[in-house]
């Protein structure tokens, strides 16, 4: 339920601070995003360049890189993901612990980039696994992981914590694990998960 | 350095029975490069290295090449019997046609080893070596035993091209997973048809997409998606 944003500010000038627990709650959870320490190509560069002081990630409380994934509430996909790397990182992603996001940063990341028509790169990880925040660039500046965090944030603040639309942690029907791609003959089997991942129709001339 | 006419007299006086073939490039480069048999790949291999004059002590790149089967087509000029009827008189004639003929030269695998020397700051040697075919002779001599630098560049091309290194200490896939069948670099290799979502497609890739949609089914509607 919300506050009238007037009433607030006015209660909050006579010394009384009026807030809802849902955005207690939002508020603690996007505050403290620790993103999994693992990167994947030159996007990591970036990545890290963005932790460093001249960006500092630190400001917006994501500063935290936790080397296990059952300590991780992000996960970056900062460079190429090749079929051979692809089920790993779906594992990976499949051992966080609830609440969970994605970015996944790069050209690559989102579609392949460069490699897309090559014979061992992914063409998106959005295929596997679902993403919050697709940042493209080749690499992108540390500006845009940045931005790609602080529309996180927003997405994270607005998700109501019952009914249509809440977060999956708090669905009990939501299904939390994705499968596993097997490393086949050819190719990854399944070429995508069709739950995550419905192939977008497109027309080609 | 020595120019490779004298590279490959030496290894003739040195390794008895050795095949040695001089590959041109035409190019301004001029880099021309040695073919060597299989059999005695390996002690050219230690030649080369132990000869104090040309000490190659350094691999520096080891890489494949793929020469597919190429069908060729060639006019020939033959003669024959013709029965012909002249002033109406049957006879024999010989007669001379011109005739295309086509044969296929068979392809084989390639690989091509460069060679430096940091002791005497000289080099490249390029050596060839090629298999006998492209689908089951494809056994080459490992020269890993004499460079050390070839181990995991012999079995990126084992992975790639599948060519099968003997004498290798540990030949495995090394880019691709181990159930992977194909070899991707080859030029026959057909790509998996995963095409289904080509928002930006041109070209070659706009004709698979579109041989893929026309395979799925005329009208691929996907799941939430408007048809």
């Amino acid at each position: 339920m919300a506050v009238d944003e007037g009433l607030k500010i006015e209660l909050g000038k006579q010394g009384v601070f009026v807030t809802s627990l849902q955005e207690l709650y939002n508020w603690g959870r996007r505050s403290s995003v620790w993103p999994m320490q693992f990167g994947l190509a030159c996007c990591a560069i970036e990545m890290i360049a963005t932790t460093m002081a001249r960006y500092d990630m630190a400001r917006f409380g994501a500063e935290i890189f936790r080397p296990s994934p059952r300590q991780a509430d992000m996960m970056i996909i900062s460079g190429t993901v090749t079929k051979k790397m692809a089920p790993q990182v779906v594992r990976l992603y499949n051992q966080m612990a609830e609440p969970k996001y994605v970015i996944a940063m790069g050209a690559c990341a989102i579609s392949g980039g460069p490699f897309k028509q090559g014979y061992n790169v992914l063409k998106g990880i959005d295929r596997y696994i679902p993403v919050d925040v697709h940042i493209p660039g080749c690499p992108p500046r540390p500006e845009a992981l940045l931005q790609a965090l602080i529309t996180l944030q927003k997405k994270i603040d607005g998700q109501p914590l019952t009914g249509e639309g809440r977060p999956r942690f708090l669905d009990a029907e939501a299904q939390g694990e994705f499968p596993v791609p097997e490393q086949g003959e050819h190719d990854l089997e399944p070429p995508s998960n069709p739950a995550v991942w419905p192939v977008p129709l497109t027309i080609n001339k | 350095m020595k120019t490779v006419e004298e590279i490959k007299a030496a290894i003739e006086t040195a390794v008895p029975g050795a095949q040695v073939e001089i590959v041109r490039n035409p190019g301004p480069s001029a880099q021309h490069s040695l073919r060597i048999g299989h059999e005695f790949a390996v002690q050219v291999a230690t030649f080369l290295q132990d000869d104090p004059e040309l000490a190659l002590d350094f691999l520096s790149n080891v890489t494949g090449v793929d020469w597919p089967d190429k069908e060729i087509a060639e006019k020939v000029k033959v003669t024959r019997q013709v029965t012909k009827t002249i002033d109406g008189v049957e006879q024999a004639v010989e007669e001379t046609v011109e005739e295309t003929r086509k044969r296929l030269e068979p392809g084989c695998l390639e690989v091509v080893y460069h060679l430096y020397s940091m002791a005497k700051k000289h080099g490249p040697v390029v050596l060839r070596m090629r298999t006998a075919n492209r689908s089951d002779k494809v056994n080459l001599p490992s020269l890993t035993r004499v460079w050390r630098a070839a181990e995991f560049q012999e079995r990126e091309i084992f992975d790639l091209y599948g060519i099968v290194f003997e004498g290798h200490p540990d030949l495995r896939r090394i880019l691709m997973w181990d159930g992977f069948k194909d070899h991707p670099m080859r030029r026959d290799y057909v790509d998996p048809d995963d095409y289904e979502y080509e928002p930006t497609a041109h070209d070659e890739v706009l004709a698979k997409a579109h041989a893929h949609q026309t395979a799925a089914g005329a009208v691929a509607v996907p799941e939430g998606g408007k048809p």
